[in-house]
């Protein structure tokens, strides 16, 4: 057994138990017996609806998004190798946001609409800043401070888009400005479980061209990788994994930079980092969640303010390391 | 003879944007009853908005723009930084934070305690963004500095809305206050924040001469007779007294300090004699421009702040495109 796939076990053990606490602590706890009998389809009406309805799409939600912006921030730094390169420095998830409040605040969509809206949102502000930051080739470090700008248009974006909703719409949208996963239901996750599903395939299959792509570009075309259009393609399913996930539960902050990370320092070099960040980013995002919805009772925290505190302060420290070093 | 025109162009801009400033709004008001609200004792109601709405806000869209011009300007110079600007390096959201932490500590709910507050936060924040930036040794690193703000801002506007959202008192005082919009309808705010206004705003110009030396690089300005050392913590010292009186009173703004200390260093070049005096001038032209535009573009008015970033942040992606491939970052 190597040590990657060690990791990979403690860190599914990990979600799992963080799983079943977060299915059976709340207001109503489940007794391990009750869940049980669940399973056997024994249990009470109001366990069934507590644990079926109530806290399984959210617990379920919160792995399966998770593992989303964590993989999708494992394309963006190895493509752009840069650990700063993560979708939400460029400001893709408050893009794909801001096509979330159109379609809210101006046409009244219903979640399918919501998630198309939010694809297209992220697509444009990708396609946006990488416009803005090309000049004889994309440098990380322009496109970084472009995404950044573009970010901050967004932000102002957002919040004009909120305050001239209707009270409703507004209340409704600026719950999730931080990222939240309050009050998710089975109905509204279909349409971003098919979306986030069918992306995370798509970067199965692209896995390997990913991993010849870090060789270099004359490497890689030499092993037959088409260049440009893996590139691509890589970049699409990476934009897509982060917009649709913001489309259910909000812009949801440096997971996307967190999680590959220590899946890299995980694995000790590359190899399985993509399974290994979106375990990560599950668990980090299952735990924030937790920590969310039960350390500051009586209030639940959106789990965004969470991620952004404890994504901010190892960006901080990122960035001191990588001074030093030079 | 070339800067004194640009600056009493800019000063004449300025009073016509006042002028604007107290006339234009969802009820516009003529400017005899402006000046007549303003000398003699009416109470129609024309005279009352004049009075108690428009007149704080435009007050304080001056004192704003004054200290986020100058704190921009001296962020600019002292980092030799050209994106450097108190919102974009997090020391505005510091101030922001250290008031709702003031707030949740100990209750602090008069303008002078949150300016306390405010200040020390932006020190702070404003310290330890220098820190961050400088380590390594000797010149910080623009795009480093610019990272470190910016994940600084983050961490801190996230404890910020965590600490709102779990109490309800604070959330009620920041829908007052943390808005980033010029309408605070308070005298008892802008008297309170016009002393660090003022002092901060003298400390930066006393230090034109030496940042002058200091553009020249440390070494050469140590040559000049320049003491480094104290010029950078003075000017440290003014950019938190100025970004935090900005954000005690009308909350985060970010892009202005960006923006005109740029515009100024094109009016009249790179001088900081004539630079920051443009800047100090300048800047409140474009926060009250921005203003009035937010008042008159949709019914409802949109918030200073939302103008600024819509205006601003395309001013970056400019400036990171312009100077990154002359190669001056």
């Amino acid at each position: 057994m190597t040590r990657t796939m060690i990791n990979a076990l403690l860190l599914l053990m990990a979600c799992g138990v963080l799983a079943f606490l977060g299915v059976t602590r709340g207001t109503l706890p489940i007794s391990a017996s009750q869940l049980w009998a669940l399973l056997n389809g024994e249990a009470a009406r109001n366990v069934q609806l507590i644990v079926l309805e109530w806290r399984l799409p959210r617990v379920m939600m919160a792995l399966l998004i998770g593992a989303a912006l964590g993989v999708s921030g494992a394309i963006f730094q190895s493509l752009l190798r840069n650990p700063l390169g993560s979708p939400d420095i460029l400001g893709f998830n408050t893009g794909a946001y801001s096509g979330v409040l159109v379609a809210l605040v101006l046409f009244q969509q219903n979640m399918e609409g919501m998630t198309l809206a939010a694809l297209a949102g992220g697509l444009l502000t990708a396609g946006v800043v990488w416009l803005f930051s090309w000049r004889n080739g994309v440098e990380t470090f322009r496109l970084i401070i472009v995404g950044i700008s573009v970010r901050a248009l967004l932000m102002a974006l957002n919040s004009w888009l909120i305050i001239s909703a209707s009270l409703e719409a507004a209340l409704s949208a600026g719950l999730w400005s931080a990222g939240s996963l309050n009050g998710i239901t089975w109905a509204k996750t279909m349409p971003v479980i098919t979306v986030l599903l069918l992306a995370l395939l798509a970067t199965g299959m692209l896995a390997r061209r990913m991993r010849l792509l870090e060789m270099g570009d004359d490497t890689a075309c030499a092993l037959g990788v088409p260049v440009e259009r893996s590139r691509i393609m890589l970049m699409l399913t990476g934009v897509i994994l982060t917009a649709a996930s913001t489309a259910l539960a909000g812009p949801i902050s440096f997971i996307a930079l967190l999680a590959p990370q220590i899946a890299r320092r995980l694995s000790g070099g590359t190899k399985g980092a993509l399974p290994l960040a979106a375990l990560c980013g599950a668990l980090l995002l299952i735990a924030a969640d937790y920590a969310a919805q039960h350390f500051f009772l009586p209030s639940q925290l959106p789990v965004g303010v969470i991620t952004v505190s404890l994504g901010g302060l190892y960006l901080i420290a990122l960035l001191v390391r990588e001074a030093r070093r030079q | 003879m070339r800067q004194l025109r640009a600056i009493a162009g800019s000063g004449m801009l300025l009073l016509l944007l006042i002028a604007l400033s107290l006339m234009l709004g969802a009820r516009p008001v003529p400017f005899h009853d402006v000046t007549h609200a303003l000398l003699s004792d009416c109470s129609r109601i024309d005279c009352v908005i004049v009075r108690d709405a428009r007149l704080p806000r435009t007050l304080a869209g001056l004192l704003a723009g004054i200290s986020l011009g100058l704190a921009g300007a001296l962020m600019q110079s002292l980092t030799r930084n050209p994106l450097a600007d108190p919102g974009i390096l997090g020391v505005n959201a510091g101030a922001g934070f250290a008031v709702v932490l003031g707030i949740a500590l100990s209750g602090a709910d008069s303008p002078a305690e949150w300016l306390g507050f405010a200040f020390t936060g932006a020190l702070l924040a404003s310290l330890l963004v220098a820190m961050t930036g400088a380590i390594g040794g000797g010149r910080v690193n623009p795009l480093r500095l610019t990272l470190a703000g910016v994940a600084l801002g983050a961490v801190l506007e996230g404890l910020t809305s965590g600490l709102s959202l779990l109490n309800p008192d604070i959330y009620d005082h920041l829908r007052f206050w943390h808005s980033g919009s010029l309408d605070i309808r308070n005298f008892a705010i802008l008297r309170t924040i016009f002393p660090a206004v003022v002092a901060g705003s003298l400390l930066a110009l006393l230090l034109a001469r030496s940042l002058n030396s200091l553009s020249m690089g440390g070494d050469m300005a140590t040559a000049l007779g320049t003491r480094v050392m104290r010029t950078q913590l003075v000017g440290l010292l003014a950019i938190a007294l100025l970004s935090g009186a900005a954000t005690a009173a009308v909350g985060p703004i970010a892009f202005v300090g960006l923006m005109t200390p740029h515009l100024a260093r094109w009016l009249l070049g790179n001088d900081h004699r004539w630079m920051l005096p443009g800047t100090l001038v300048i800047t409140p032209c474009l926060l009250l421009a921005a203003d009035i535009l937010g008042r008159l573009l949709v019914p409802g008015e949109l918030r200073v702040s939302i103008v600024t970033a819509i205006l601003g942040a395309p001013m970056l992606i400019v400036l990171v495109r312009r100077k990154l491939g002359r190669g001056e970052i």
